[in-house]
């Protein structure tokens, strides 16, 4: 009982401690100016004044749309390419397996942050700066979801492939109509985090969008900061609630899946 | 008759075999054709620049990139004499310090309350795994409210128990805990759900044959949960540290490198060097020091740490 109470106290505090930003995002989002720089904690009424005003200073939907399309995109061609070139280490017996397993895994071990700076001239020589091209393009694979999807290929039984070969499918109809179906939940978390990392996404977009048509909503937030600073906190903190809402629904929907997707990634190396 | 026989029995293997390798041959071009599109995707926009920067480094290199001249070994000397460039490393193996065995032992205790059996749980383990969902762009705009010098709460709070206000961001002393203290909330949700899962895929049976042994909580705690989780852990902490020394976002929203470079991470160096500055060249240099640390970091923990690591 005692041990009960205990453990209660320190879940209670924590949660208290580590929501406490953005619950103080979104209450401040409510705010007045006056109530924000009196240090208040929670606003006297309820007014979305700020929402409007956040809508209006920049095209804060339009940069929405923008990084909607951009994760979205990127979501999708994750899960296919690298679902397909999982599946041919997996299933396909070919000389060489291996070693292609092994060069998509050490990729882990080149940071983005190193290669970043050639794969901007990259982009600028394509034309691709101010483009949805050039901002989704570069993330279409990644070594963590080919990874991911070994794992789960692994799980399949070889037996179901035997059987379909038999009777004469082919590995691209064996990979749509079973590899894939059977793999739905590790796709869906896959998915989500494909989603979510593109969605938060900062360095890229922020230098390769120089006007409003393509930037994404982060780079948005950047622009609020600077457009707003010094007197108008409450319409930044509507803005930041607007970009966390999708990523937060998505967490909270998707959470089981997520974990056992990374979980899987994490430990069965 | 004997020798048709003979013959019949030389050639059937020896048609098996190249029928063999017709299918070996289908199968590797189909293959191939699976992988295309990520061998294209990760061989130019991985492999591709990593020697490319190489390449950049040795040369004077504009910010179009066009090689103007050679350079030799001129921009690691550069480096290596530059103090804003060793201030810059300083930071970043401070941030890495400050960071990385923080995020690891607070998850680790938000994991391991959030294992108990008591109800109510589901709601908590969302409460610690939000941070996933914040980016660092918004993540860092509210703690640059938090912190803010007036109206931030951290110094009310200061203020209202009668201390100074602190220059949380604008003094050279604080900036970097600052950015650290962001940063580790910010990572919190990812390792938290980790080692989350590591913690469940621990066997319910070695708890009860232990309590029936008679061990108490501690006991159990040391002697099951955190050997048994030691992969995990060494998971989390190969991710933290690569992690840590890749942060941008952070510093870009909060203190965009100041005051006088004291969070002016590897990063974030790189960035100015490049698109501040416009010297790729020596921005390359630093990518291929980055490139290293982060490859011998990886070594090196897979090395020593690896060993003492317990398997299931």
């Amino acid at each position: 009982m005692m041990r009960k109470v205990i453990i209660y106290i320190l879940l209670i505090i924590s949660a208290f401690l580590i929501t406490f930003p953005v619950l103080y995002a979104v209450s401040a989002s409510f705010m007045t100016t006056q109530e924000i720089n009196r240090g208040a904690l929670l606003p006297s009424s309820i007014s979305f004044d700020n929402y409007v005003r956040a809508f209006t200073s920049v095209p804060l939907f339009h940069f929405l749309m923008n990084s909607f399309i951009v994760a979205f995109g990127v979501m999708v061609a994750q899960l296919i390419i690298c679902s397909l070139a999982a599946y041919a280490i997996v299933f396909i017996p070919f000389k060489g397996a291996k070693v292609m397993f092994f060069l998509f895994v050490s990729t882990l071990l080149i940071p983005w942050e190193a290669a970043f700076l050639t794969n901007y001239i990259t982009i600028l020589d394509f034309g691709w700066v101010d483009t949805y091209t050039g901002l989704m393009v570069p993330f279409f694979a990644t070594a963590f979801g080919i990874f991911l999807m070994r794992q789960q290929f692994m799980t399949l039984p070889n037996e179901l492939w035997e059987s379909a070969q038999m009777e004469g499918c082919t590995h691209f109809r064996f990979f749509l109509s079973f590899a894939m179906p059977l793999s739905k939940p590790i796709l869906s978390a896959l998915g989500i985090f494909a989603f979510l990392t593109t969605w938060n996404m900062y360095l890229w977009p922020l230098l390769l969008t120089n006007n409003d048509d393509v930037r994404t909503v982060q780079i948005g937030l950047k622009m609020m900061i600077s457009a707003e600073t010094g007197t108008n906190w409450n319409v930044v903190m509507a803005g930041v609630v607007m970009v966390l809402l999708p990523t937060l629904i998505l967490l909270v929907l998707g959470l089981n899946h997520l974990k056992r997707g990374l979980t899987q990634g994490a430990l069965k190396g | 008759m004997t020798d048709q026989v003979a013959a019949k029995q030389l050639m059937d293997p020896a048609s098996r075999d190249k029928e063999k390798r017709k299918k070996a041959r289908k199968n590797f071009w189909t293959a191939m054709l699976f992988m295309l599109p990520a061998i294209a995707i990760i061989g130019f926009f991985l492999f591709y620049p990593m020697f490319k920067t190489l390449y950049f480094s040795f040369f004077v290199v504009n910010s179009r990139g066009d090689t103007i001249s050679f350079a030799g070994l001129s921009n690691y000397l550069y480096l290596w004499e530059s103090s804003t460039f060793r201030t810059s490393m300083k930071a970043t193996f401070l941030f890495a310090l400050y960071t990385v065995p923080t995020t690891i032992l607070v998850s680790l205790f938000l994991a391991v309350i959030t294992n108990e059996k008591v109800r109510g749980i589901p709601f908590f383990r969302v409460a610690f795994s939000s941070t996933l969902g914040v980016s660092v762009a918004a993540g860092a705009t509210i703690w640059l409210i938090l912190l803010h010098p007036s109206v931030g709460v951290f110094n009310n709070l200061l203020a209202g128990i009668g201390f100074d206000r602190i220059g949380w961001l604008t003094s050279s002393t604080w900036a970097l805990i600052s950015v650290s203290i962001t940063t580790i909330w910010m990572n919190l949700g990812f390792n938290f759900i980790i080692l989350l899962g590591g913690l469940q895929n621990i066997s319910e049976e070695l708890y009860e044959s232990a309590r029936v042994d008679g061990a108490g909580y501690w006991t159990q705690l040391f002697k099951i949960t955190i050997p048994l989780l030691s992969p995990t852990l060494f998971f989390v902490s190969v991710v933290t540290i690569i992690n840590s020394f890749q942060s941008f976002g952070q510093v870009d929203i909060l203190t965009g490198g100041g005051p006088n470079n004291s969070t002016n991470l590897i990063v974030y160096s790189i960035y100015r060097e490049a698109f501040e500055s416009g010297f790729f060249g020596t921005a390359s240099a630093q990518a291929m020091i980055l490139f290293a640390l982060v490859l011998i970091l990886t070594i090196i923990q897979f090395k020593f740490v690896e060993k003492k690591v317990h398997y299931q």
